[in-house]
């Protein structure tokens, strides 16, 4: 027989909160999660797991979850809390195990504040006999007092609770990391710098694993790399642009940021490279691959290769000091605009290729809201679309696209660019999104 | 660029992809320029994986080229990382320092096969290719 568990999340992000915590479970082997009493719209979610181990694991690596805890009781009102508490069936055990453990009291309030008195309310659950110590520092178990409310208007928190629960707590998220990582305090970043919550989401959707290798083939400024880098892999990254990965000098680039996080083993190296002319070698695996792919908005879509070919009949003859002009340290080659789809087709065929059975790809792709025509996600026939996380804003939206590499055998539907409705995403942006496409 | 990533890097050229001589690419140590980080902490068990992924032939030729000839012929074998005794532990400890804290600062590399070379600059290895090659 398992557990009782309450989670309490965040109230953000809410399409890619479910993903993350089944990702996790299945990185850590949990495979008996119920998710029937889990809601969107409550913070809350009580669960039934086998023992406080796996609890910890599950929750430890979430940016999504505040904390997971023993579940012990809730009510209405504080009266209605203590006889749920004290009618559970594990009650008594409870209370016995813990009884002479350093301990302290802690509070969470959801969507409000009320006024109390807290020593009083510490005071109500002196029924529970605890006889070890308090302490305020490192005790051995805190118990967490959560009060939930409605708020009186969108800005305005409640004052009188509607719920309170009560549990032990077992293992805080892994919120600090987003404070961490977050943009305002890296030293390099750039216009195109990915926010730090999303990303690390990103990389526990994607399953980045200690000691594994993980490939972002956009890499810009490293966003990805240093999400993937915080959750233990060795992370190697590659971009076209060579501005971007050299960043503004030796001591802030993608390994200044490595260095400022203590991370510096995790970070290989950053290539200037065109992925669709990719020089890592074909039987390298590479666990997770993991990148947020040029949209054409800041950046327009370019790959290796003259535009116009009949400019560059000849070019490779060209010499300069008695040396040819292509084989010299400044030689700046030219490159070719390319569409979206194209670009996203070759990331799918590379990911079927690189990834080992099971591994993950996951990328972001953006989106017109208001366009007729129906969002068609990119499809390989060896790779299971395994999540399709929307985050929305005003006029446009990205998603989170997650695929698993089943193999040649998986025998799933594909589709070809040429049929998808991506590739004018940069037109349709600076033409605000208000024309619809012909 | 690390030395670790020598043993990843291939010809961009896809036509040198039907042949052998693609992997690893030629450097030319006398005109390498090579740096050693050792603020980079020292992590047994990372650079056990790492051992699991490399070419153990290519990381020999390609430290042998750039002036290492102490390492041995065949890829060393390691116990557990619980059962780690103090002689894998110092091979551990050489190879965290070839592979993770030594890097190109500034040199070039030639693929074996088609000849084209690729230049590494301020630590950043650039594979791009001219229009002809691409």
């Amino acid at each position: 027989m398992g557990k009782q568990y309450l989670l309490y999340m965040v109230q953000v992000h809410l399409n890619f909160r479910r993903a993350e915590l089944e990702s996790l479970a299945d990185l850590f082997g949990i495979t008996s999660i119920n998710f029937d009493n889990y809601s969107e719209d409550s913070p809350f979610f009580k669960v039934e797991l086998d023992n406080d181990e796996q609890a910890r694991d599950w929750i430890k690596r979430s940016i999504l979850t505040r904390a997971i805890y023993e579940y012990w009781g809730e009510g209405e009102n504080m009266d209605q809390l203590h006889t749920s508490i004290q009618n559970q069936p594990f009650y008594e055990e409870n209370k016995e195990k813990f009884a002479n453990d350093t301990f302290k009291f802690d509070f969470e309030s959801y969507r409000g504040y009320g006024k109390f008195d807290r020593v009083k309310q510490i005071e109500s659950f002196g029924y529970l006999a605890f006889k070890g110590k308090i302490r305020m520092k490192n005790p051995q178990q805190v118990y967490t007092l959560i009060d939930e409310y409605v708020p009186i208007s969108e800005n305005i928190g409640g004052i009188v609770p509607i719920k309170y629960y009560f549990g032990r707590l077992i293992q805080h998220g892994n919120r600090q990391a987003v404070e961490k990582y977050d943009l305002k305090k890296r030293p390099y970043k750039g216009t195109t710098s990915f926010e730090a919550e999303l990303s690390l989401v990103s990389a526990n959707i994607a399953q980045v694993k200690p000691g594994t290798f993980m490939y972002d083939p956009f890499a810009g400024t490293g966003s990805f790399l240093v999400a993937g880098g915080h959750f233990g892999a060795l992370v190697i990254g590659s971009d076209i642009d060579g501005r971007m990965i050299r960043g503004k000098g030796a001591s802030v680039d993608i390994g200044s940021n490595f260095k400022k996080y203590g991370e510096s083993e995790r970070f290989l190296d950053v290539l200037t490279m065109d992925f669709t002319h990719n020089a890592l070698r074909s039987n390298l695996v590479f666990d997770t691959i993991l990148c947020d792919p040029p949209y054409g908005i800041r950046e327009s879509i370019k790959v290796l290769g003259a535009k116009d070919p009949e400019k560059f009949i000849g070019k490779e003859n060209v010499e300069i000091d008695g040396e040819k002009a292509f084989l010299r340290k400044d030689y700046i080659p030219t490159k070719k605009p390319y569409s979206l789809d194209s670009l996203l087709d070759d990331l799918l065929e590379y990911a079927s290729q690189r990834l080992p059975i099971g591994g993950r790809l996951a990328f972001w792709m953006p989106t017109a809201n208001d366009e007729d025509v129906e969002t068609v996600i990119p499809l390989h026939s060896n790779l299971e679309l395994k999540y399709d996380c929307v985050q929305e804003f005003n006029k446009w939206s990205r998603r989170l696209l997650v695929y698993i590499n089943r193999g040649k055998g998986y025998d799933g539907t594909t589709n070809s660019g040429l049929q998808r409705s991506t590739a004018n995403f940069r037109d349709r942006y600076f033409t605000n999104f208000n024309q619809s496409q012909k | 660029m690390k030395f670790l990533t020598t043993n990843f890097l291939k010809c961009s050229v896809s036509a040198c992809d039907n042949s052998n001589d693609n992997f690893p690419l030629s450097f030319d140590g006398s005109k390498c320029e090579l740096i050693q980080d050792t603020t980079i902490e020292f992590n047994p068990e990372f650079i056990m994986n790492v051992i699991d992924r490399v070419d153990w032939d290519a990381i020999v030729l390609v430290a042998q080229e750039l002036g290492n000839n102490s390492l041995p012929a065949a890829k060393p074998v390691l116990g557990s990382v619980e059962g780690l005794t103090e002689d894998d532990m110092a091979v551990l400890r050489d190879l965290h320092l070839l592979f993770i804290q030594t890097s190109i600062k500034e040199g070039e590399m030639k693929c074996r096969n088609c000849g084209h070379i690729y230049y590494i600059k301020n630590g950043i290895p650039n594979l791009l290719l001219p229009p002809h090659l691409a």
